[in-house]
């Protein structure tokens, strides 16, 4: 890639950061029940509150109010919690391990599972197994997590006493406790992603097999599976990687309703908790943190792109 | 019989040899049984949450027999599907659920299919700063993930019908902007656009006349998978339970309900999820099926 793309490419994400935590800080301003309201708290009086909002500057425009923000969020400050008067960042910090844990974890299941019924299903196209496994995916596509979860958890920790039921060990406390509360929520989030993975590689593994140097591998008397993964592998893996990326991405955010519904001490939870304690600064970091964090992968991913497959890189240059 | 049949097949493939015509095949639009499923499905919920209050069930909010009944035939109408913590039929609280549930998919999707369409529309047309700041307001849109969004409004809303409603069609209005200014570009250099601006067709002409009626149906194609994605969207802000305040019943509150008391009444839970399932499934068929006739680029 040349380096003016890559820098309009990085100019273009930056612009969009700061159109996203724009939109944190101003819609959050906007929050009825003011935060000063919040901090007295039912002694409130009309005065007081008035005071307050001057001194937090919670008067001045939206943008002076987002120009503090962002002053003070580049020095790595993102406010103090109005209920525990722990800094914003402290507590991103204590949460984004278990997060984190989980998303990977429930994508290595998901690879782990998708990748070989992919390769299954698409060494025959139109066969049984095929049928049956592209069936499968289209059906749990169409489950939502707050049907996944607790199912999972009816028939895995209550009918057959796999898993604990709820809980979280933190991996300080050894691997073992720690897979064993975090493998059943990992599992519940792996759930969709398996079924976008084996869909997504299947259909990029049928049209590769279809090329002409796979005939011409397959006519030099190759076996049928050297074939598979060693030339059609590779070269169909690429948007499964980008996938893979994004949707990584995509449950720093989204692994909210398994979180809540085992306990689990993550980033989801704690967004959780603190709209229901209408603890504002602490939601506009995390989002904040949260929708940063996406968007600097996603252009991570748009640049390695053509790193990874030098097709793409020859076609920017030509 | 069997001996007939065969002679029958034979017959009927040399004929077909022998014909020196060529056979023009009758294009038969495939008829899936599960697309037709998907269909009876839904206008049965759709029916039933229209006429519930007509329907000899008890309301969502009062005892109709005692608490925690399992699903059984012979106990009545009410008890069909069993009762709740508070013996409150689980039915009639389903089909109330269905008409939040259906009227937030419905509506925001609606709403956001006319309005990203509108602006998809004029960035794909206009180019330049137009689609520069619709492009950008998307992306930035796109950047939260999809609950973390909806949970950052329902910060500063109260939760009630109409914010609910407002939220989730501000979530699904950049997939619309990004389907419809897509297509736009693809149209708006054909010859026919060019054919009607040499005529002198101003603008608003060329967009209403020439490029809407060709984007239209693929974007519409999508809005069946879109209300998928908001009811889920819709019940996992339930199941959080900061979706529709209760008494209200809706799905996602129903499973958040029910998952305590998993151990000794699993229906609770399991009874709301097989209807939240089949009706994204439905939605999810159905879309897929009217996609696949009329997105041109998702043929291959």
């Amino acid at each position: 890639m040349t380096l003016s793309g890559t820098l309009r490419k990085v100019a273009r994400s930056v612009l969009v950061v700061l159109l996203v935590t724009f939109m944190v800080v101003a819609l959050l301003s906007l929050a009825p029940g003011s935060v000063a309201t919040i901090i007295l708290g039912p002694a409130a009086t009309p005065e007081s509150v008035a005071a307050l909002n001057e001194e937090l500057g919670l008067n001045d425009p939206v943008f002076v109010q987002y120009w503090d923000w962002l002053v003070n969020a580049l020095h790595g400050d993102l406010g103090t919690s109005l209920l525990t008067d722990l800094p914003v960042t402290e507590m991103i910090a204590d949460r984004l391990p278990v997060t984190l844990e989980l998303a990977l974890l429930a994508q290595v299941i998901a690879l782990g599972i998708a990748v070989p019924l992919a390769v299954a299903a698409a060494a025959r196209p139109g066969s049984v197994v095929d049928r049956f496994t592209s069936a499968i995916a289209s059906a749990s596509l169409s489950i939502p997590a707050f049907v996944a979860a607790p199912i999972l958890v009816y028939f895995l920790a209550l009918q057959l006493d796999l898993f604990p039921v709820s809980g979280w060990n933190d991996l300080s406390e050894g691997l073992g406790p720690n897979l064993e509360s975090a493998l059943l929520p990992a599992f519940a989030i792996a759930l969709a992603e398996i079924a976008a993975f084996q869909r997504l590689l299947r259909t990029d593994l049928v049209s590769t097999l279809r090329e002409d140097y796979i005939a011409a591998a397959r006519a030099k008397g190759m076996s049928p599976s050297f074939v598979m993964m060693r030339h059609a592998f590779r070269p169909s893996s690429f948007s499964l990687i980008t996938l893979l990326a994004i949707s990584t991405g995509r449950l720093l955010g989204g692994t909210v309703i398994v979180e809540t519904l085992f306990s689990l001490p993550g980033l989801g939870s704690l967004v959780v908790n603190s709209i229901t304690a209408r603890d504002v600064v602490v939601v506009q970091g995390v989002v904040a943190f949260i929708a940063v964090v996406y968007v600097a992968l996603n252009t991570a991913v748009d640049l390695g792109y053509g790193l990874l497959d030098p097709r793409v890189r020859k076609e920017v240059k030509a | 019989m069997t001996q007939i049949d065969y002679l029958d097949q034979t017959g009927g493939a040399l004929s077909e040899v022998v014909q020196s015509e060529p056979v023009v095949p009758v294009v038969r639009r495939k008829r899936s049984v599960s697309v037709g499923l998907s269909w009876s499905w839904l206008v049965l919920v759709v029916v039933l949450a229209a006429l519930v209050p007509l329907l000899p069930v008890s309301d969502f909010d009062v005892a109709a027999g005692p608490p925690r009944t399992p699903p059984g035939f012979g106990n009545g109408l009410d008890l069909l599907l069993g009762t709740d913590n508070f013996g409150r039929s689980e039915l009639s609280r389903i089909l109330y659920g269905a008409r939040v549930s259906l009227v937030v998919g419905l509506v925001a999707g609606t709403v956001a299919f006319v309005i990203g369409t509108f602006l998809g529309l004029l960035a794909g047309y206009f180019g330049r700063w137009v689609d520069a700041v619709i492009t950008y307001v998307t992306d930035a849109l796109l950047a939260f993930p999809p609950l973390i969004l909806l949970l950052s409004i329902s910060a500063v809303t109260k939760p009630s019908l109409f914010t609910l409603t407002v939220g989730l069609t501000i979530l699904v209005i950049p997939s619309f902007v990004r389907l419809s200014r897509a297509n736009t570009i693809s149209w708006r250099s054909r010859e026919f656009v060019r054919a009607a601006r040499n005529m002198g067709a101003t603008s608003p002409r060329i967009i209403r006349r020439e490029i809407l009626p060709n984007v239209l149906p693929t974007v519409a194609s999508y809005l069946p998978l879109v209300i998928a994605s908001l009811i889920v969207a819709e019940g996992s802000l339930s199941f959080l339970g900061l979706g529709i305040p209760a008494p209200t019943p809706s799905w996602g509150g129903m499973i958040a309900a029910g998952k305590d008391s998993l151990d000794d009444a699993a229906y609770l839970v399991l009874v709301p999820s097989v209807v939240v399932f089949l009706t994204v499934f439905a939605l999810n068929q159905i879309g897929d099926s009217l996609r696949a006739r009329f997105d041109r680029t998702a043929s291959d």
